[in-house]
């Protein structure tokens, strides 16, 4: 026998510590589970094809699909397209914030977490801070391969890089309602459902691939309702130097919005998960 | 039960009910675990054993009744409860993506170590634990024993004052099994309560102090290991005698002194008698050599847990899949 009740001074020792530390802050509670999310990247890198592959086949797929039809010619139609695929991927991946919290509940290291006293939240923050690395990486390697293909943004690096942290904003805010889903609906595979029948409407009936003023006068309601519009607008205009003040608010309050609704919802379903 | 005060109580629970959808998978549960012991929860899969310890360790809110955990209210003061407590349970409940020192990491930053200390804790768990080689594989690569311990080290990060344990030795082999045994009397004797479900009334025998028997959500008996035994009997004793024409005697003598009814089989000429104690076995069996009936072999079997479901309810503990698949969802 390996471990014997007689002769066991290393685990008789390592019993004797009972007194617990004082509880870890919301913030580092929050980073140590972001951590724990950084290295199951280490160990499964192939979940960054999502944010590596997409934006590149994205890029290049609508940029020559679309360019000549809708702009004449495939350069000028860069500079319009990319803040708006920019945001159709981001938006596209947060829905793989879900998947993976769903995944992770169905194991049982969920449940310990439940059992330790740190602030509850942090399992939820620390999955989306390093979702938010993700949505940077993505948004890197789309505005670099756009930089080579000629994008040449109007507002200079600065305002596009603006333009990122307000799409990082909506992202971080979209992504409360995969978390929501993520807890309730029973299935990685129905959830991958659910999230492509909300994302593909709400990406697409927006202003990332055309001028809305071309649209029928019922659709350009909807689609100048639809937040997607507003993120693309935001993050169009910043990049392009053409941005009102009130457009980023607005995009802001959107995911402050989200946050506001959708954060309580998910911590009630996290503390009531069977 | 002896009335206990609170203060002397790891868990002092009344009528603890938890249903999901129309089922009522824990019927008003009533227990009560002395601090410093080992209780043992024995029961079939599907009983509700796992709904009652996730009730217990906050992971549940029941739909009825209340408990006091190492004297806070399981109700009003969650947090209270969870700063003395450690569930280990009964499926992974470490990141088998991660590796064993990184599981360790994580808990000991989680509980509010330094990033220093955490990294010296872990080491001392891994030692302790006999893991150190395994130390940075990732824990999906582990044997089953070696799994469990991990499972168990995370747990103590720091030594809790209650410990729940949920089936901690199901499917493991014998070795792995008396390791996990050891660790959990070195637990109690360090100071921590231990909460075991298992379905194995050997090991319910060999650790807990008290053992409280589930069925369909009811706790249908409580008591120390004798007083079940008591209850159910130590188990069967097995006579094979060398001339058939022995039986019918030999039955009657060991019907006689068990008081029960004894089971005869013509062909194997073997006779099976409850007994209630290994005394009254050894005493039928020197009654029969005294009175010249030639044993050709003889053996003693633990009652097992079908038994004590068949002595205790009337019917075999049955595995049913629904309520079996709602302990493991809950």
């Amino acid at each position: 026998m390996l471990i014997k009740p007689d002769n066991q001074p290393d685990l008789e020792q390592v019993l004797s510590l009972r007194q617990r530390p004082t509880r870890p802050s919301p913030l580092s509670a929050s980073l140590t589970l972001g951590w724990r999310a950084l290295l199951k990247i280490k160990y499964v890198p192939e979940q960054l094809f999502d944010v590596t592959a997409f934006p590149v086949i994205f890029l290049l797929m609508f940029t020559y699909l679309f360019g000549g039809a809708i702009s004449g010619s495939t350069g000028e139609y860069l500079n319009f397209v990319l803040p708006g695929i920019l945001v159709m991927t981001v938006s596209m991946i947060t829905m793989y914030t879900g998947t993976d919290l769903n995944k992770d509940i169905q194991k049982g290291i969920f449940d310990r977490f439940r059992t330790l006293p740190f602030w509850r939240p942090a399992a939820l923050v620390g999955a989306l801070l390093v979702d938010m690395v993700r949505y940077l990486l993505a948004s890197a390697i789309m505005i670099g391969l756009g930089y080579a293909l000629g994008f040449r943004p109007e507002g200079g690096l600065s305002g596009l890089l603006l333009g990122v942290a307000v799409l990082l904003a909506f992202a971080f805010g979209l992504s409360w309602i995969w978390t929501l889903l993520g807890l309730i609906v029973r299935s990685e595979k129905a959830l991958m459902g659910i999230s492509m029948m909300v994302l593909f409407p709400l990406t697409f009936l927006s202003s990332v691939f055309v001028d809305t003023s071309t649209m029928p006068g019922w659709l350009q309601t909807v689609v100048d309702l639809n937040p997607v519009t507003f993120a693309v607008n935001a993050v169009r205009g910043l990049a392009h130097g053409t941005v009102a003040g009130g457009e980023v608010m607005i995009v802001l309050a959107i995911a402050a919005g989200l946050v506001a609704i959708f954060a309580p919802l998910t911590m009630y379903a996290y503390n009531n998960k069977r | 039960m002896t009335k206990q005060t609170t203060g002397e109580l790891a868990i002092d629970a009344v009528g603890l009910i938890k249903r999901f959808g129309d089922q009522q998978v824990v019927d008003g549960i009533s227990l009560q675990v002395k601090r410093g012991t080992i209780y043992g929860f024995l029961g079939p899969n599907g009983a509700g054993k796992t709904t009652t310890i996730k009730m217990l360790a906050t992971l549940l809110r029941p739909d009825g009744g209340t408990a006091t955990v190492m004297g806070h209210d399981l109700l009003q003061d969650a947090d209270g409860v969870r700063q003395c407590i450690s569930l280990t349970g009964q499926f992974a409940s470490v990141d088998e993506e991660m590796s064993g020192r990184e599981n360790l990491i994580l808990i000991a930053r989680l509980v509010g170590f330094t990033r220093h200390g955490a990294k010296q804790r872990a080491d001392d768990l891994l030692r302790a634990f006999r893991l150190e080689e395994a130390a940075d594989r990732q824990v999906k690569k582990y044997s089953g024993g070696m799994r469990r311990r991990i499972d168990i080290a995370a747990s103590i990060v720091t030594a809790p004052d209650l410990l729940f344990l949920d089936e901690p030795t199901t499917g493991l082999d014998p070795r792995s099994r008396n390791q996990v045994w050891d660790i959990i009397r070195a637990l109690v004797r360090s100071g921590t309560t231990v909460f075991l479900t298992t379905q194995y009334l050997e090991e319910a025998d060999q650790l807990a102090d008290r053992i409280g028997v589930i069925d369909h959500g009811r706790l249908i008996a409580e008591g120390t290991s004798s007083e079940l035994k008591a209850m159910v009997g130590a188990g069967r004793l097995t006579v094979h005698l060398q001339a058939v024409g022995d039986l019918s005697t030999a039955r009657r003598i060991l019907e006689e002194i068990t008081g029960q009814p004894v089971e005869a089989d013509d062909r194997s000429q073997r006779l099976i008698a409850q007994i209630a104690d290994h005394g009254e076995a050894a005493a039928a069996l020197s009654r029969l050599v005294l009175e010249g009936l030639a044993i050709s072999d003889f053996s003693m079997g633990q009652p097992s847990l079908d038994e004590v479901f068949l002595t205790l309810t009337g019917k075999p503990a049955q595995e049913e899949g629904e309520e079996a698949h709602a302990d493991q969802a809950g």
